[in-house]
């Protein structure tokens, strides 16, 4: 039986009788995705949260046994869509860490520069999300506002704005263009002026650190239990960054800071996400001004990016190359081994647990999904605080339910 | 980054068959399913690694060598100093079971219920031993290898509500 609200109100004993369920979701503007709870009310009070997920499951793990490493990229855009460059530089890190592939400078370069840009952007939707549904609308727009501008940054790149598909294995789609350097000029030059007004709007307004302050405390000791990371973990007081922990791509040659809080509730970790925007914007700067020159992807010799087509139709070797990849009894040679990387991603650490076969396609392809474990926190965040809470907590965990279901 | 060599020593004369293996710069360790709990005690107490970072469970059936059908991966890390360690155990059919780690880790609760949703492997010990990401009356576990790509018709047979009853 699926799990209903006469579950949720049996689960209380006789004396509880005054307690009453809502159901919270699983359509609702305050979840800004599909997932549904089950709230026991006490008045105001919020007594106790039942989560109930499941409603976007679409078997990403399975489809990933079926397809090949360099399709199910398009699969991981889709897990946490407001940021999925950020999940095709996870991927692909993966997949590169079980081949056995040391990527040129370059493409470190590149994807370093569009992971950061896709931090951002996740971190203007989620700290714009906590504004609107704490009543700050303007907030959200200015938000927005900026997103579009990476949004156009993404498109010049790889000519899709929101499904990017942009990795490869063992590089990229295309080379980084003057154009895009240029965009992504404008927006180094713009932005600090929009995170400057984002936080004269909110860091003192009375209303949203009355809502925020002090709700939804999370210990660093209980953060850890759980196995939180990223935004949450950090305003919790944890000094994990897998960007300084162990740095992958090319983030040891930049200047940044971790950002980190002890306090734990909403606010911090509002606090914390607007502090990293500034610390990404950083690394953007200079990864933008220092990108290396040199090939993009790593060499045909390698054989595991397609070539180039002048590559194709010039040399043999590229020829040779190019049939390898696409002939199905062919492809990429992975060793029966199974591994895990993981990058911090704008929500936490996002990794994939990858078994290879040896066949071009992945024997299981586990992926880490930090929404699915920040959510299992929320019923012991929002226990005792009241139902305009509900919206304060979720916002500030910054739940995808897609990533959250898969 | 490969975890102290210390760790490992520790374990192997402490445990009894202990594999011990390393790729790509990452300390792997297999153990016997029946000391899991005791294993992870002693790396959660001892040895410092108090983050849970991920369970996952691989279905071996058409895996090449591989001797028992399910195998169990525990990610570790030490919040502090981001030492990792994955952690392997074995189980098989016609029953398999694990002790569950929700004792030791808050955060095993979900993720533990995933894999007994997918998978079908029951964890000993778990308090709240649901499915959770697919509906109740689902009866298959389909990330095993037996199921396949496009299900057993459980998409059209799926109850729906008739309007207008009751």
């Amino acid at each position: 039986m699926p799990l209903t609200l006469a579950d949720a109100t049996a689960a209380g004993d006789g004396e509880q009788d005054y307690l009453w369920t809502l159901n919270f979701g699983p359509q609702h503007p305050a979840t800004h995705t599909t997932l549904r709870l089950i709230l026991k009310l006490d008045g105001e009070r919020v007594v106790d949260a039942i989560p109930d997920l499941g409603y976007l499951h679409s078997g990403f793990e399975k489809i990933g046994e079926h397809l090949d490493y360099n399709q199910y990229v398009t699969v991981t855009d889709r897990m946490n869509y407001i940021s999925p460059m950020a999940n095709n530089v996870a991927w692909h890190h993966a997949v590169e860490n079980l081949l056995g592939i040391e990527l040129t400078p370059r493409c470190k370069y590149i994807r370093t520069i569009i992971a950061e840009l896709a931090r951002i952007s996740d971190h203007l939707l989620s700290t714009g999300a906590i504004g609107l549904d704490t009543g700050a609308f303007t907030f959200f727009l200015y938000a927005f506002y900026q997103r579009e501008k990476i949004y156009d940054i993404f498109e010049s790149l790889c000519g899709a704005r929101f499904t990017n598909s942009y990795t490869r294995v063992g590089g990229v789609m295309h080379d980084i263009t003057p154009v895009t350097i240029t965009k992504i000029r404008e927006f180094v030059s713009d932005f600090p002026r929009t995170v400057d007004d984002m936080e004269r709007l909110l860091n003192r307004n009375r209303i949203f650190v009355d809502r925020t302050k002090n709700v939804g405390l999370l210990s660093k000791q209980d953060a850890i239990n759980r196995s939180t990371s990223g935004p949450v973990a950090r305003a919790s007081g944890v000094t994990r960054d897998l960007r300084k922990d162990e740095p992958y791509l090319a983030y040891d040659d930049f200047d940044f800071q971790v950002c980190c809080s002890n306090a734990g509730d909403c606010f911090a970790r509002y606090y914390v996400r607007m502090a990293e925007m500034r610390e990404s914007l950083k690394i953007v700067e200079q990864a933008v001004e220092n990108i290396p020159a040199g090939p993009v992807n790593v060499g045909v010799d390698e054989r595991t990016t397609l070539p180039s087509k002048e590559q194709v139709y010039q040399t043999i070797e590229g020829t040779i190359t190019h049939f390898e990849l696409v002939m199905a009894n062919r492809g990429f040679e992975v060793p029966v081994e199974e591994s895990y990387a993981a990058v911090e991603a704008p929500n936490g650490e996002l990794g994939f647990y990858l078994v290879g076969d040896g066949s071009d396609v992945a024997y299981r392809a586990r992926c880490r999904p930090p929404s699915y474990i920040h959510f299992a926190l929320f019923p012991e965040l929002i226990r005792g605080h009241t139902l305009s809470d509900v919206v304060a907590v979720l916002g500030s965990l910054n739940i995808i339910a897609a990533e959250l279901d898969r | 980054m490969t975890v102290r060599p210390e760790v490992t020593v520790a374990l192997e004369s402490r445990f009894r068959d202990i594999k011990v293996s390393e790729f790509r710069g990452r300390t792997r360790v297999v153990v016997e399913a029946a000391q899991l709990l005791d294993v992870m005690t002693s790396l959660r107490e001892t040895h410092g690694f108090d983050l849970l970072v991920d369970v996952t469970c691989v279905d071996y059936l058409n895996y090449r060598d591989a001797a028992n059908r399910f195998g169990l991966v525990y990610l570790l890390a030490n919040a502090t100093s981001a030492e990792r360690l994955t952690v392997r155990a074995f189980v098989d059919d016609p029953d398999p079971t694990v002790a569950s780690l929700v004792p030791l880790w808050e955060g095993a609760n979900w993720m533990e219920r995933e894999v007994w949703d997918m998978f079908g492997i029951q964890f000993e010990g778990h308090p709240d031993m649901r499915r959770i990401l697919l509906p109740d009356e689902f009866t298959a576990h389909p990330l095993r290898k037996d199921y396949p790509l496009q299900g057993r018709g459980e998409r059209h047979n799926f109850p729906v509500l008739a309007r207008g009853e009751g």
